[in-house]
Parts: structure tokens; sequence; C-alpha cells
């Protein structure tokens, strides 16, 4: 599975290179503007979820990219291969599949040497209002709306650990504004979720409202540092879930790529104290 | 409250102290060289140059000039069109504005104006998109 997404990848790559100015993948957007992908695929940062509509399609045009991310943590690994395309700068459809691999700690929670948590994430989102980069005459950021179906392994396991379901749908609200005048952008966004550890360890009956939000800082063309915090439920009884911060550095060499490096620190899981490493994430695309 | 005033004041006359960003571009010849610059960049750009075709270049060059001094703050009054008047008829798109964009860009990087700062300005001209593109 992950060797066949992985080459897709590749294809979206090559499928980018002659994207011209006067086809429909117009590449029109400027550098960066489309922001990364985000944990669960959509168009944002790191963990944060952003109104702007993922690649570089501008509103006559469409993008679309493929990512890649890698999260070492103390006592996971955890792994997200993903597309996403943006429809005249209005939708974005994305897709993105989650491998939260226990490795040893499998043993440790009776589960099993390398057991493997993993969900499908389906995403949506349509941009209702304002433009995060041209509006820097009004005060009001771009505003979209959400929704990520998410469909998650190990029945049983979930079953066992106390979550009610094995699948879900969060609904989120999203504003972002680039304040051009500081080469600083802001995002916000409020989700109503059900999930456990993004829905890797299922979903809870109950709604509860979540924060996410990004701070970016551009320093030229290419490269960006930031920083996101978000919010999570504290559900599950058998172990404590806690809050999720990522601080990171972006280079942006073109259009048809973007690496990200980070620290991720995702708080506790599953009993086996903070988890918190080094993530990177490769999209490419146009 | 009160400190808040004196707060307020002298961040507003810390305001009035700074260097307009046209003293920040570097003044009358380099903001000539960075219109001129973005202009003579865009005539030889494939995306965009031929837009040009049916213009005068010269016109456009001096009159971009004499806009970004007034907007930055320089000793100019811009005499042209309305930014609405002037580019109906060129059906531009998003790419193609951003095309300029990117060549205004490259322009003030070879006049060593810092990322920040032209920021500050593509954050004057950025709102200008709504009437510039009509595609
Ligand atoms: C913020 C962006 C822009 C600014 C500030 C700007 C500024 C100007 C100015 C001051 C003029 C002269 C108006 C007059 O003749 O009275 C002009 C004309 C012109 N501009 Fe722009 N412009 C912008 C975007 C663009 C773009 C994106 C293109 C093409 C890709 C373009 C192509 C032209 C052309 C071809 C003319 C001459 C039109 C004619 O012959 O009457 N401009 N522009």
């Amino acid at each position: 599975m992950k060797n066949y997404l992985v080459s897709v990848m590749t294809a979206v790559c090559a499928a980018a290179s002659p994207a011209a100015a006067d086809t429909v993948f117009d590449s029109g957007k400027l550098l960066a503007t489309g922001g990364v992908s985000q944990i669960e695929g959509a168009g944002g940062a790191g963990l944060s979820t952003w109104s702007v509509i993922t690649g570089y399609g501008s509103r006559n045009g469409v993008g679309a990219n493929a990512h890649y991310s890698y999260l070492d943590l103390p006592d996971f690994t955890f792994e997200t291969v993903g597309f996403a395309a943006g429809l005249f700068d209005r939708v974005e459809l994305s897709y993105a599949r989650q491998y939260f691999d226990t490795g040893e700690t499998g043993v440790v929670l009776g589960l099993g040497e390398g057991f493997e948590f993993g969900q499908d994430v389906f995403g949506a989102k349509v941009r209702l209002f304002g433009d995060a980069v041209y509006d820097q005459d009004r005060w009001y950021p771009q505003v979209a709306a959400g929704i990520q179906y998410k469909d998650a392994e190990q029945e049983a396991v979930l079953a066992a650990v106390g979550a009610d379901d094995d699948s879900g749908v969060d609904y989120y609200l999203s504003a972002t504004k680039l304040y051009l005048r500081h080469s600083l952008l802001l995002s916000g966004t409020v989700r109503a979720t059900q999930a456990n550890q993004f829905g890797l360890l299922g979903f809870d009956e109950d709604y509860s409202a979540q924060f996410d939000g990004s701070a970016v800082m551009l320093l030229s063309r290419r490269w960006a540092v930031g920083a996101d915090y978000r919010t999570k439920p504290d559900n599950l009884a058998f172990a404590d879930e806690e809050d999720a911060a990522a601080a990171y550095l972006v280079f942006f060499p073109n259009k048809g790529v973007s690496l990200t490096l980070a620290g991720v620190d995702l708080g506790e899981v599953a009993n086996q104290g903070g988890q918190a490493g080094v993530y990177f994430s490769l999209q490419v695309g146009f | 409250m009160t400190a808040l005033a004196a707060l307020l004041l002298a961040a507003g006359a810390a305001q009035a102290a700074d260097a307009t960003l046209y003293e920040d571009l570097g003044g009358a010849d380099a903001v000539e060289r960075i219109a001129h610059g973005a202009i003579d960049r865009s005539v030889a750009d494939p995306r965009i140059g031929h837009t040009f075709e049916n213009s005068n270049v010269d016109r456009v060059k001096r009159l971009l000039t004499e806009q970004i001094c007034d907007l930055t703050g320089g000793p100019c009054e811009y005499s042209g069109q309305t930014m609405e008047a002037s580019h109906k008829g060129l059906a531009l798109d998003t790419a193609d504005f951003n095309a300029l964009v990117e060549n205004l860009q490259d322009a003030m990087d070879e006049e060593g104006v810092g990322f920040r700062t032209q920021n500050r300005l593509l954050a004057i001209l950025a709102p200008m998109h709504r009437d510039v593109v009509t595609e």
C-alpha cells in the first residue's frame, strides 16, 4: 500500500511539470500561498487546518498535490500519505491514509510487536468568503468550512479501549489571513470532533469543540517558520489525551515541491508518556 | 487608562518619525529602477509579454513609478487612469497578476530591497487584484 502511494506521488510530480499557464493547471498562485499538507491531508500546516485551498490553481485553475509525512516518536512512528486537489480556489478534496505503528511498544500494550493503528481520512473544504492573500485592505480573513470523514481500523481494539465507534466525522470552520505588511500569517480553526487521538483510537458518541491554530512568519519567498497548537478531546478512560503542538521550518524551492521539518509534541499517548519527536513532510504537486 | 493613552501617543509619535516606505525602498531613483525593472521583465516574460503589445510601454513605466511613489509616501501625485480603466480591455487573470508580482519582486531583489520591505509594498498593491483582474 505504502509503496503504491509513493509511486502515485511520483506520477503527480511528473504530471506537474507540463503545467503551463494556458491550461486549467495554471499554477497561478504565488509561491507558498497554498500552504502545506496537514496531518489529515487538508491544506494547512502540520497540525492545523487552514481556510486556503490547497495547491497552486488560481480561481481559474485546478491544482493538486501528494504528500508523505513521517513523525518519529519515542514509542511510536506516525506516517501519513495523501493526495489533495484544489478546484478553482473554491473547493478542496483530500484523502489521507495514516499509519500509527506501535513497534516494540505493541508488546507493552499487549497488542503484539508492530501492531498498527490506521485510518482513512476523506476531506472536503469550501471557501466561503474573503481572500487571505489579496484582501490586504480588509480586516476579515478568508473563511472556509470543511468536513473530514474518518474511518479507523482495528475495530476490536478500539472497542476494547472504550471507543464508541470506529468512524466519525469532523466539522470545522477555519479562518486564515496573511498580514503581508508584517510578513505574518495567522490561522485559527474551530473543530467539532468525536475523534480520540485524531481518530486513530476511535470515536466518542459525543462531539466536543476543539481549536487548532497557526502563526507563521515568512522569512523569504522560499522559507517560512511557524508554530501550531491543537487541542484534542480527552474521552477515553484508559489513558489521558493531551493537546498537541508543533514548531516548523518550511522550504518552498519552487511550486512543485515543499519540505517541512518540525518538532511535534502530541502529548501523552496510550499511557506511554509524552510523545514528542521530529517530523518531516514532503509535498509535490502543482 | 492614562498610561494607555501615553503609550498610544508614544506609538503614534514613533510611527511619524519612521521612515516612509518610499525611503525604505531607496527613494526616487530606486523606485524608478524598480518600476522600470518590473515592466521590462514583464514585457520580456513569455507568460504576460503579449499583453503589452499594443501599449505605450514608456508611459506605463512612467506612471507605475509615479504611482508607487505616491502610494508609499513619496513626493508624487499619480496622474494616470484608474486601475480598473487602464486594465479593462486586457482580460487579465490571477496568474497574469501574480506573474507581474513575481517580476516586481525580482526587480526589488535586484535593487537590494529586503523581503519584509518588499511585502509592505505588495500589501498596498494586492487589493488592486480586484480592479486589475477581470477573468
Ligand atoms: C498591482 C498591479 C498593477 C499595477 C499597480 C499596475 C499599474 C499600471 C499603471 C499605473 C498603468 C498606466 C495607467 C495609464 O495608462 O494611465 C498600467 C497600464 C498597463 N498595465 Fe498595469 N498594473 C498592474 C497590473 C498589471 C498586470 C498584471 C498586467 C499584465 C499582466 C498589466 C499590464 C498593463 C498594460 C498592458 C498597461 C497599458 C494599458 C494601455 O495600453 O492602456 N498591469 N498599469
